[in-house]
């Protein structure tokens, strides 16, 4: 490999390096809330926000300036006495449902979020059929016989 | 019947394999698509770059069709697409510039030295007009139809080939 | 030289690994070939780690004018950490992964002296087909002793977020646990090509199972931790797609872990439990090809590269689709769970396995679904987090906990319903305590800690009562189980408690200001500069009322200029205090932030406790007579060859 292909990846790591300094360089700011209520609403919206810029992570923990900038938007759009809907249409508006991580429920999502509920209903389904069963089989199987055979000399 | 079922494992497998593929063919993971394309141009008051106290609005973008660029004098990436922008200009293309989070005495020795492609740059310092544009970094560029909604939207340089394979397209698609 | 050195062992070790492979499955697999397969699995690893070594070397040496040295560390990084830069970047730390499944393939053939030749053939060839997949990919795409023609005199530098303990040790020990399910996935795979998967098939895969999970436990934790003190905001679990990664496998593996359990001893379960076996590393490759194609976007995956997770994928498929056709065509159709009743011990981790494999989907279809979201509707973006995990994940972990409590006290076959009177009891004391012990010490009552806290004590008091009750019959394995699943309740207990009674104040500071979270005060009263071996930082001293002091970093390192965050951390048992710089502000004062987590501890306490009741299971006595290099007697001849007979064992 020569030095110049070295140059290029070297600037392709610090290109990466760009996104990764979301990470580490934490997100403290200072915004003095009226009252602790305001504090921690604030706190679990930035949570459900993700940074457009980094790799993956929220605004709450972003240091990348993009995300400075929305999280000033969300205080002010508080301060504006905005609910938490018209904030997250907010930022969808401008950033799409990418910035949500929390995603809406709309048809492109019911898999995401009605999966989980199907497979429940089908486990649960699994289980009750297993529970109702009574009076065990009898353990002829040639196979069982092996089972108990090794269990007797251990 | 049972043996059948013992195959489900593979095609759930296949399928997740497929989805992973699929992954590959549309790279790029930095990349947001506009979530404003085929919206208006967000509205804006904001001063007018080197030119005291004239300001500009979403009005003086309409009537044409234009590109608009996100650049700042901290961007490389900015300096790197300045040329074609300029090629671009000489096409016959409006550009606007937005100047964004910069400063605005750095902004106009900048264009002073590299040359200026812009009919005119907007000084957007606390980057609002940014966040209403879902602009996450520089250089951005859209193209405006004539009555100033987004058409398209390219993020990262603007080259040769962004033009021949993208924007030039799109104007035709427009016109 | 020695960097070509190191080059050439490992090409060796892939012609080892081949050769390993060619005789596990076409030979006869006795005598001299035997020998020859366990003196190849020895050598293999004696060849990867000579690789290793060189460098290593090239690393403590600074040689920049190896590629990836010169992208990964720098003169000025202490010495420990040039060596832990080795495992820093994508190829090295995937030639630790190769050694590793040498390690472990090395292991199986010291261990596995007793296994009948046909499945010791087929899991040494298995394996050594595995790593050839590995090394092959190594050496053709990622390899890390590539040379740099006129290479620089300084190199570019470690992250320095990787500059920290947790990383020396984090991936090496979720390594072991991710390819130690490699053994459990061979296991299966001999299994089923040989025919035979019965409970002594069970026996000799449980031990390696247990160990693996126990090293995947301790990796997660450790990850954890790490991201907790250094990413500087107090989180410890993200549902960052890296993280899913690590804890897809770990579901799976527990999953195992308890299924092998019936197939061992009722000889049910047959064939879930090898699909559990094949699962269970396949997601670990899966992780493998998540943190590093770049195909999902992670805060923790390596430089994006699609050449590699082309490479990556393809022997996803060939490992992953191998064996589930194999699957397909010989694991045993007859629907062997057909022996038990209601409510007996069986149906109890029949109910663990479903609810188990349901969390895993779960995770899996978050993690994957934007990936899915984007190949259908052509390059639309979306995301899925916390929120999402947070909603579909917790309710099943609660419905487990309910599970896993009841659990103890089942018997194989049929409980007797008396018994189950006992863990009524136990409930009605831990809802009780669940309830008054938050309200006692905080004043506060929040459904999730009250629902966490009670699950916790249901599970620890049920143990207890089951404890005394077996008195007598305590055996390795039994006490194994009791200390795993009460360091579940441990980490439950912790999470349900930090996460909802943790406090955080973003606060503005100058020198000599105090703030005031959750009755505790903290002042802060110095601010120096520190000089650390290759940055500078910024040190605040923070004091507590209490008399606690906390030193909170801002540094900024030499090489890349990137700044860090470094938290002041005050650990204990009981809750930690947690203050970290943000920036300076124009007027000299600082952004700080302060955190209060209570029982933050418990989290990885428990994690640990469950890794080792892991361990401790396998001590059991009768996998210790397995192991060992004894003369065998016609008795456990026939426990460890029971399908076809005595067979003879060189």
């Amino acid at each position: 490999m020569k030095a110049r292909e070295f140059m290029d990846r070297a600037i392709r790591v610090a290109l990466l390096l760009a996104f990764a300094t979301c990470l580490g360089a934490s997100a403290i700011d200072s915004f003095d809330f009226p009252d602790p209520e305001a504090a921690a609403r604030y706190q679990r919206l930035l949570a459900e926000f993700r940074c457009p810029k980094c790799l993956n992570e929220s605004l709450a923990s972003s240091g990348a300036p993009i995300a400075v900038d929305l999280r000033r938007a969300v205080r002010r759009l508080m301060e504006e006495g905005e609910s938490d809907a018209a904030i997250r249409a907010y930022l969808q508006q401008r950033y799409g449902d990418f910035v949500l991580y929390d995603p809406p429920l709309k048809a492109s999502t019911w898999l995401l979020w009605f999966s989980p509920v199907l497979l429940l209903a089908v486990v649960v389904g699994l289980l009750v059929r297993a529970a109702r069963r009574r009076a065990p089989a009898a353990l002829s199987e040639v196979d069982s016989d092996r089972v108990r055979r090794l269990l007797d000399n251990s | 019947m049972n043996r059948a079922r013992l195959f489900a494992p593979l095609l759930g497998f296949a399928t997740l394999a497929v989805v992973l593929y699929l992954g590959f063919s549309l790279r790029d993971p930095h990349l947001l698509p506009s979530a404003l394309l085929d919206q208006p141009f967000p509205s804006f008051d904001l001063p007018v770059l080197g030119s005291g106290d004239r300001r500009a609005t979403r009005l003086d973008l309409v009537g044409e069709v234009r590109l608009v660029n996100v650049w700042a004098t901290w961007c490389p990436t900015c300096l790197a697409e300045h040329d074609e922008l300029k090629r671009i200009r000489d096409t016959g293309l409006s550009v606007v510039g937005i100047n964004y989070k910069d400063d605005s005495a750095d902004a106009v020795a900048w264009l002073a030295r590299h040359g200026d492609p812009y009919a005119f740059s907007v000084v957007d310092t606390d980057g609002d007009l940014g966040v209403d544009l879902g602009v996450y970094g520089a250089p951005e560029t859209f193209l405006l139809d004539v009555d100033g909604v987004i058409r398209y939207k390219h993020v990262g340089a603007v080259d040769e080939m962004v033009w021949r394979k993208e924007i030039a397209p799109a104007i035709a698609a427009i016109q | 030289m020695i960097v070509e050195l190191g080059h050439f062992a490992t090409v060796v070790a892939f012609v080892m690994a081949l050769a390993l492979a060619g005789i596990g499955y076409w030979t006869a697999w006795e005598g001299v070939w035997r020998r020859t397969a366990e003196t190849l699995a020895w050598a293999q690893s004696g060849a990867i780690a000579l690789g290793f070594a060189a460098l290593v070397y090239a690393f403590v040496t600074s040689d920049f004018s190896v590629l990836y040295v010169a992208e990964n560390s720098n003169t000025a990084l202490p010495w420990y950490y040039r060596v832990s830069a080795t495992w820093g970047g994508h190829e090295g730390s995937f030639l630790l992964w190769t050694l590793v499944t040498a390690g472990w393939t090395a292991a199986v053939a010291l261990r596995g002296t007793r296994l009948p030749d046909d499945i010791l053939g087929r899991v040494l060839g298995t394996l050594g087909l595995l790593n050839a997949g590995f090394l092959l990919f190594l050496l053709a795409t990622s390899s890390p002793f590539e040379r740099l023609v006129g290479g620089p005199l300084e190199g570019s530098d470690l992250n320095p977020l990787l500059q920290d303990f947790g990383l020396i040790v984090h991936p090496p020990l979720l390594y072991v646990g991710y390819v130690g399910f490699a053994v459990a996935f061979s296991f299966a795979v001999a299994g089923l090509a040989s025919g035979r998967l019965d409970a002594a098939w069970a026996r000799w895969t449980r031990p390696w199972t247990n160990v693996a999970w126990a090293f995947l436990t301790v990796g997660i934790a450790l990850g954890s931790w790490w991201a907790y003190y250094e990413l500087g905001w107090g989180g410890w679990w993200f549902w960052d797609p890296v993280e899913n990664a690590s804890f897809m496998p770990w579901l799976a593996g527990t999953a195992l872990v308890h299924s092998l359990a019936v197939t061992e001893k009722r000889g049910a379960f047959k064939s879930w439990t090898v699909f559990l076996a094949i699962a269970a590393f396949s997601l670990s490759l899966l992780g493998a090809f998540i943190v590093r194609s770049g195909v999902i976007t992670s805060v923790h995956s390596f430089a994006a590269d699609p050449e590699r997770g082309l490479f990556i994928l393809w022997l996803l498929v060939l490992a992953v689709g191998g064996a589930l056709v194999l699957y397909g065509l010989r694991a045993p159709a007859i629907g062997s769970w057909a022996r038990y009743e209601g409510l007996s011990r069986e149906f109890m981790l029949l109910a663990n396995n479903l609810l188990l494999v349901l969390a895993l989907a779960v995770v899996l279809i978050g993690t994957l679904y934007p990936l899915a979201y984007e190949a259908i509707t052509g390059g639309e973006k979306m995301s899925v987090g916390a929120p999402y995990f947070n909603t579909s994940f917790v309710p099943l972990a609660l419905v487990l906990a309910a599970a896993l409590a009841v659990a103890p006290i089942a018997r194989w076959k049929r409980t007797p319903l008396g018994l189950f009177a006992r863990a009524g009891v136990a409930f009605a004391i831990a809802v009780g305590l669940g309830v008054l012990l938050p309200l006692a010490l905080t004043g506060t009552i929040k459904l999730g800690a009250v629902v966490a806290v009670a699950a916790g004590i249901w599970i620890a008091s049920v143990l207890v009562v089951d404890l005394r009750h077996r008195r007598g019959a305590w055996t390795r394995a039994y006490l194994g189980m009791v200390l795993a699943h009460f360091g579940f309740a441990v980490s439950m207990v912790g999470i349900g408690v930090t996460s909802q009674f943790s406090h955080e104040l973003d606060v503005k500071l100058a020198v000599g200001e105090s703030a005031q979270l959750n009755g505790v005060t903290y002042l802060f009263r110095d601010l120096r500069a520190v000089q650390g071996p290759n940055y500078v930082a910024d040190q605040g001293v923070f004091v507590t009322d209490s008399g606690v002091t906390l030193r909170a970093e801002k540094r900024r390192y030499a090489a890349g200029g990137q700044v860090m965050t470094e938290a002041g951390i005050a650990a204990g048992f009981a809750r930690d205090l947690y203050v970290a710089l943000g920036e300076p502000l124009p007027d000299g004062a600082w952004g700080v932030r302060i955190n209060d987590k209570p029982l933050v501890r418990w989290v990885w306490l428990g994690a640990l406790l469950m890794a080792a009741g892991g361990v401790l299971a396998v001590l059991d006595r009768r996998y210790r007579r397995l192991g060992r290099r004894a003369r065998p007697s016609p008795q456990t001849a026939a426990r460890a060859a029971p399908a076809t007979g005595a067979q003879a064992i060189s």
